[in-house]
């Protein structure tokens, strides 16, 4: 085991997940599931809509835990810690593995205590350490320019598009290693979406990002590795740039050159 | 075709009417009141003066030198209101959250029937129950002479104004969106924070609005509270003095009142209604803010 543990750790694999399967109820949601993903590199989930990319990617931070009556097999190690069926303290991992939702969901409280929401949940009391997290955060998301100015307003005043960023902003706080996002830009307009792609491609530099996304050139955009989901399987997994250029499997090639889904 | 099309149009017409009418007769109803009370209401204060009628420490409505001072029914309806408030806020405070977020769904099929049970229970019945547990029970535990006073009237009307705490807290805290604690337990808090520290103040403005319908609950309840506060016109100084409410006042004397005595009841009530509009005023703002949130 800890031989097993040294050799992921060398590869410089995040999340190691191995003959994973996942039932909602009697359905079959993911089937048998391998896929390494590697520190600071954006993976992109991609595949047509129902075929488990959302379900996947709750696992990397437990947030399927809220879904009753769902049953796990298999492995995910993130950072050699077995993240299925143990019990892991969750409230550390998903302080680790942060998340982004579709829709923009900031608290409605100001921007400054939606940013400092994670920190003093996580016990940071020092008025300066806040200022200073808040801050940075807002940065690293590309936001504090145009928020610098009306910190104590309510956050739900934000266009989508900033209300997007201050979320990732709000993710960053805790000082994650992972950021999750599902579908982070498809209720936003193209310059946002612009936006928050060029963020990812920085962000990578200090973490590791995993992207469920329903637009083909986005993933080739910015991702170095994308997985092809269909019906529950991971069909292909592999460089972004092969998965688009030379596919292995006829049912990939399909997809991403948009003959179904 | 036509004649289908003219058809609807009347039927729609005289709907109209019909709404229109029933809708005036509720605005006149309200009016008429506001109206024959401050008619009724205003002589007394008049006569009596209306600084010693609201501020005079002595009801003596039957005395040879009558005396008209309403200031122990206002004070006693207003601490017994904060009392049961104090009382009834946090239990129905926190049984809302146990029940919007925490309870399993069988639990809540068990508890919820029974929260609207308890509020549709006559007022009478509580006031039965109270005196026949409640005011015993006082009585022996503080080893008093008497058990019926402020104290039991507090405790009868926390329990009267839990269902409807407990329901619009609910009500509430269900509305915040589901994102809000998706976005907190993804940040690494724990349930507790979560709805703590998120959905309940994203549900403030509805849980204040439960808060001020207690008040109004309790401020205009009279039945219950004439059974187990003792009802005598005292000043409401010890927690187990024997006092009158507003309500009460009206309401025990009314039946064999006359004259002055008898207008002086019905200042009372105007007292009483003033009260009522402000918590509702205050209610109605609230809950206007909550919906432009
Ligand atoms: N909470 C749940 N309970 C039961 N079944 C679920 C639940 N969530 C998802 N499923 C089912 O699991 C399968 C995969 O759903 P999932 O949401 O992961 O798909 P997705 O790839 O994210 O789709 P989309 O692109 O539309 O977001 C679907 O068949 C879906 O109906
Ligand atoms: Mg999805």
């Amino acid at each position: 085991m800890s031989e097993n543990n040294a050799n992921a750790a060398a590869e410089g694999n995040i999340f190691t997940v191995s003959k994973f399967n996942l039932w909602y109820g009697d359905h079959h949601a993911l089937h048998n599931i391998n896929m390494d993903i590697k520190e600071h590199t954006i993976t992109a989930l991609i595949g047509p809509s129902g075929c488990g990319k959302s379900t996947f990617i709750r696992n990397l931070n437990r947030m399927n835990d809220l879904i009753p009556s769902t049953k796990l097999e298999g492995s995910i190690l993130y950072n050699n810690e077995e993240l299925v069926n143990s019990d892991i303290d969750v409230s550390k991992l998903r302080k680790e593995v942060g998340m982004v939702f579709q829709k923009p969901n900031p608290f409605p409280m100001s921007i400054y205590d939606n940013i400092a929401y994670g920190p003093r949940t996580h016990g940071v009391r020092n008025r300066a350490k806040l200022d200073n997290l808040v801050t940075e955060s807002l940065k690293s998301a590309a936001i504090y320019e145009e928020v610098k100015d009306r910190m104590s307003s309510s956050a739900l005043g934000l266009s989508g598009g900033q209300q997007q960023r201050l979320c990732i902003a709000r993710a960053l706080a805790v000082q994650p290693r992972v950021l999750l996002m599902d579908e982070p830009t498809s209720a936003l307009d193209p310059i946002s979406t612009g936006k928050i792609e060029e963020l990812a491609m920085q962000l990578k530099e200090k973490y590791t990002i995993v992207i469920v996304t329903h637009n083909m050139q986005q993933a080739l955009r910015i991702s170095d590795y994308t997985a092809f989901f269909l019906l529950g399987d991971l069909v292909e997994f592999g460089p972004t740039e092969k998965i688009f250029t030379k596919p292995e499997d006829k049912r990939t090639e399909d997809y991403i050159t948009g003959r179904f889904g | 075709m036509f004649e289908a099309h003219k058809k609807i149009i009347n039927t729609e017409k005289i709907a109209y009417w019909i709404f229109l009418v029933l809708g005036v007769m509720n605005v006149g109803f309200v009016l008429m009141i506001c109206v024959y009370l401050l008619i009724a209401g205003t002589p007394a204060i008049v006569k009596v003066g209306p600084i010693d009628f609201l501020f005079g420490t002595t009801w003596a409505s039957t005395a040879a030198q009558p005396k008209f001072g309403i200031l122990p029914f206002i004070l006693t309806s207003i601490y017994g209101t904060i009392g049961a408030i104090v009382i009834g806020l946090p239990l129905g405070f926190f049984s809302a959250v146990y029940l919007a977020k925490m309870a399993s769904r069988k639990v809540k099929a068990v508890i919820e029937p029974m929260v609207d049970l308890l509020a549709g229970i006559p007022s009478v019945v509580y006031g039965f129950i109270g005196m026949l547990v409640l005011v015993p029970g006082i009585r022996a535990l503080f080893g008093l002479p008497d058990g019926s006073g402020l104290l039991a009237a507090i405790i009868v009307l926390a329990i009267m104004i839990l269902p409807s705490i407990i329901k619009v807290s609910i009500t509430a805290i269900e509305a915040v969106p589901e994102e809000y604690t998706l976005g907190s337990l993804a940040l690494g808090a724990n349930k507790v924070e979560t709805i703590f520290r998120v959905v309940v103040p994203a549900a403030r403005s509805g849980i204040s609005a439960a808060v001020v319908l207690g008040v109004g609950r309790a401020i205009g309840e009279a039945m219950a509270v004439m059974m187990v506060a003792g009802n005598a016109a005292n000043m409401p100084d010890s927690l187990f003095q024997s006092v009158r409410f507003l309500t009460t006042a009206v309401a025990s004397e009314m039946s064999y009142s006359s004259g002055l005595q008898r207008e002086a009841l019905f200042s009372i009530a105007l007292v009483l209604f003033a009260f009522i509009m402000v918590i509702n005023g205050i209610l109605n703002m609230l809950l206007k803010k909550g919906i432009k949130r």
